[in-house]
């Protein structure tokens, strides 16, 4: 389940809380043989845990904060300490990348959730070829993102993808014979962004006007969520498959006998009982999105005006091109800030419910 | 693994913990006679270069088993960090590849992972057979710390020479910017893309833009530029930044889903009339079978003739090299007449050693060792030799935000703030 998401942090987090239910537990027995041998057992683990996870974090906010700048290694911190953060938060590329991850995070999840439980709701019909279009939705998952990245990039290159498509279909003949301009957008290589709120944000923070990159969804970010949604949209739907056959047919039959439509079924009931699995589904594709790299190096790089540049190609950027370990350790902070937004909510909710 | 690594302090520990590991295994190798190379010449071209200078060293020492530690990954994104993390965890290869200047004395004598080879000049005669410009880029202190297998050139413009004779375009010996416009205007009004470039790694564009910088500027100017005498937002640089943004209205649309080579593709087939590349571009054209002179020409970019942007490979010795005795015999040999006429041509660059029979070379490679002999020679930007890894990104960066908004006065600040950024980083 985890393949494709890194686990960095998951896997950390699954033995913290299950060592929590195994410390609980022994209180009661009386042999001490057992009580000791379980955290005996886990102690290799949770200090390579500690180590290589929690160490390396402290590690990585005080490379951020040294001046460590070029191959020299410098662990002496700033003055001023957080000139690293400031330096960042100052680089027009970085606010590029801000918007970007985020613009990426919102559409490849609404896309990908929706299609996912699209599909698997078709599914849950039961029609013919169940077993087929379940597998044949599920492949994209299984290829790594270096290889979608690479297909992706030539079906939306301008001159020799997509574009040829619409030139063979004769569309472009049509829209040219009925007096408008043929129809070849430049897909990856548009620096375009399309809803740019800088103005009306502006009236209400003025600081806005001064930025130079637009607020919007940059078009060429468009091809990249289609990439991605094209590979996970299978897990969604895999995810809403597991989770409608947790749903007892009971519950639908008597919604059916009060009178239900098909459709109010799904809406009233089947729908509301997925939730769970929706908000699963969310943190897991949420955290493979503020985290993305691979893809976005393979398809478009930093892209036109960093239109689909992200922090992690960021990081990269800075951290072994540049030389500037502190300002890629701290982008990196701000990387991991990001996604403990989105996870820290969701396992605290689940210890409470443990 | 590195690709994925999302902090770079493990990458130091992990580098630290292996060394540890390594470090009797090492100590134990140092009697065996092995060599570790490392590079990132991994394409056809490139690696048959490597190869040759295998095959040199093997004849003059032979004996020595050579590990042929290669990372592929254009232009070295994948090599550098393997590299610098092997180097910040002490566990260094024998030796390895690096540009002169800026990148040598900078990022790699400073920290002192390299060991000077000074003697090696006098005791080689080399003093005498390479260039002084050159030597002096890999001179910090009166101590030498490498030695340069061959010398690309980075300020030339390529040309289709059909098509420009198709449209009634001929071009001299050297070229101006008035020229190039004109020329250009010919073919937008022809319906064609003038000018080809494949900047999706943007140093493409950057390397348009520092040359037609040059151009500008001139030898002297570039000397200034980047001995902080010039500053970044001077008339004359803003100018060159406009010509720049003018050259932005002759691109091939695509240019930004292709790559470097796709755009010289592009331009054997007719499909775009110039590029302004570094000789690598070379091996391209004699790849796909085209005459130099008759299919394709070139010339120094506008306003750069006299001036010669130096991208250079070299080699180092690694301070605590595993097998000392082993990379010295290494660096002698590339310094050696043979080596440099086995290397060159297949890599399609000219040998550092100005005493090497020419014959062996082509029409373009003739003329790039009589510009080489000379003109004046200058660090390239681009590629790491006349400023610091940090500036080199920022330009990088600032060239990217350039293109789409065209905006001089912040691509002139970006550079400011970043000289002054990469001044305090030093």
């Amino acid at each position: 389940m985890f393949v494709d998401a890194k686990p960095f942090m998951p896997t950390a987090n699954l033995q913290v809380s299950h060592s929590g239910r195994t410390q609980a537990q022994p209180k009661r027995k009386r042999i001490s043989g057992e009580r000791i041998l379980p955290p005996l057992i886990l102690v290799p683990s949770m200090a390579a845990i500690i180590t290589f996870v929690y160490v390396f974090i402290l590690i990585t906010v005080w490379v951020s904060l040294s001046r460590w700048g070029t191959l020299r290694i410098d662990w002496r911190l700033r003055d001023p300490l957080f000139q690293a953060y400031v330096q960042m938060f100052a680089m027009p590329r970085w606010h590029a990348d801000l918007r970007n991850v985020l613009v990426f995070t919102v559409l490849f999840l609404s896309v990908s959730i929706g299609f996912g439980l699209l599909l698997a709701l078709l599914l849950d019909r039961r029609l013919l070829g169940y077993t087929l279009f379940r597998n044949i939705f599920l492949f994209p998952y299984a290829l790594s993102f270096i290889v979608t990245g690479i297909a992706w990039r030539w079906i939306f290159n301008p001159e020799t993808g997509i574009n040829l498509l619409f030139d063979g279909l004769g569309i472009n003949r049509w829209l040219v014979s009925i007096g408008s301009a043929p129809f070849r957008p430049g897909w990856t290589t548009d620096p375009g962004v399309l809803f740019s709120i800088n103005d009306s944000l502006g009236h209400i923070f003025p600081a806005v006007r001064n930025l130079s990159v637009h607020l919007g969804i940059p078009i060429a970010l468009i091809p990249v969520v289609v990439a991605a949604s094209w590979q996970l949209t299978g897990f969604a739907m895999s995810m809403y498959i597991a989770g409608l056959a947790t749903v007892p047919n009971e519950l639908r039959e008597a919604a059916r006998i009060d009178g239900a439509t098909e459709f109010q079924v799904y809406t009233k009931v089947v729908l509301p009982l997925l939730r769970p699995v929706t908000v699963s589904t969310a943190i897991i594709l949420g955290h493979v999105s503020l985290k993305i790299f691979d893809l976005i190096f393979a398809m478009t790089g930093v892209g036109p005006g960093f239109a689909t540049d992200v922090p992690g190609i960021f990081v990269f950027d800075m951290t072994f091109k540049a030389t500037r370990y502190n300002l890629g350790a701290a982008a990196s902070i701000v990387m991991l800030l990001l996604v403990a937004i989105v996870i820290v909510p969701y396992l605290w909710r689940n210890l409470r419910r443990n | 693994m590195h690709l994925k690594m999302r902090f770079c302090s493990p990458v130091v520990a992990f580098a630290s913990f292996f060394a540890l590991v390594q470090a009797p295994l090492s100590s134990q190798a140092a009697g065996e006679k092995k060599l570790e190379v490392f590079s990132w010449w991994t394409s056809g071209g490139e690696a048959a270069a490597l190869d040759a200078l295998f095959t040199v060293y093997k004849k003059q020492y032979p004996g020595v088993e050579i590990i042929n530690a290669t990372v592929a990954g254009g232009g070295g994104s994948a090599a550098r960090p393997v590299l610098q993390t092997r180097l910040a965890g002490g566990n260094p290869p024998d030796t390895w590849q690096s540009h002169p200047g800026w990148e040598l004395l900078g990022q790699y004598v400073e920290p002192g992972y390299c060991e000077a080879i000074t003697e090696l000049y006098q005791s080689d005669g080399w003093d005498k057979a390479f260039p002084k410009a050159l030597v002096d880029l890999m001179t910090k202190d009166g101590k030498t710390y490498g030695v340069l297998a061959g010398v690309h050139r980075g300020n030339d413009l390529w040309f289709n020479k059909q098509l420009l004779e198709k449209n009634g375009i001929t071009v001299g010996d050297t070229m101006s910017f008035d020229q190039f416009f004109a020329a250009c205007d010919k073919l937008k009004a022809a319906g064609i893309p003038a000018l080809g470039v494949g900047d999706s790694g943007i140093w493409a564009s950057a390397q348009l833009f520092e040359n037609t910088l040059l151009g500008v500027v001139g030898g002297q100017g570039w000397i200034d530029l980047f001995g902080g005498k010039m500053k970044w937002d001077d008339p004359k640089v803003k100018e060159a930044m406009k010509y720049f943004a003018k050259m932005q209205d002759y691109l091939n649309p695509d240019h930004s889903a292709l790559s470097w080579d796709q755009a010289i593709g592009a331009l054997i087939e007719g499909k775009v009339a110039f590029s302004s590349m570094g000789d690598w571009a070379d091996g391209e054209f004699i790849k796909a079978n085209k005459k130099e002179n008759v299919d394709f020409g070139w010339v120094s970019h506008p306003g750069t003739d006299g001036s010669f942007i130096i991208v250079a490979d070299g080699f180092t010795l690694a301070k605590g090299a595993p097998h000392k005795d082993a990379t010295i015999a290494w660096l002698k040999s590339i310094g050696s007449k043979e080596a440099q006429e086995a290397f060159n041509p297949l890599k399609g660059s000219i040998p550092a050693r100005t005493d090497v029979d020419k014959s062996k070379f082509d029409g373009y490679h003739q003329w790039s060792m009589k510009s080489f002999a000379t003109n004046t020679l200058l660090p390239s930007c681009v590629h790491g030799e006349a400023a610091p890894a940090a500036f080199q990104q920022a330009l990088n960066d600032a060239v990217t935000a350039f293109i789409v908004d065209k905006n001089v006065d912040n691509f002139a600040n970006a550079l400011v703030q970043a000289a002054k950024e990469s001044e305090s980083n030093k």
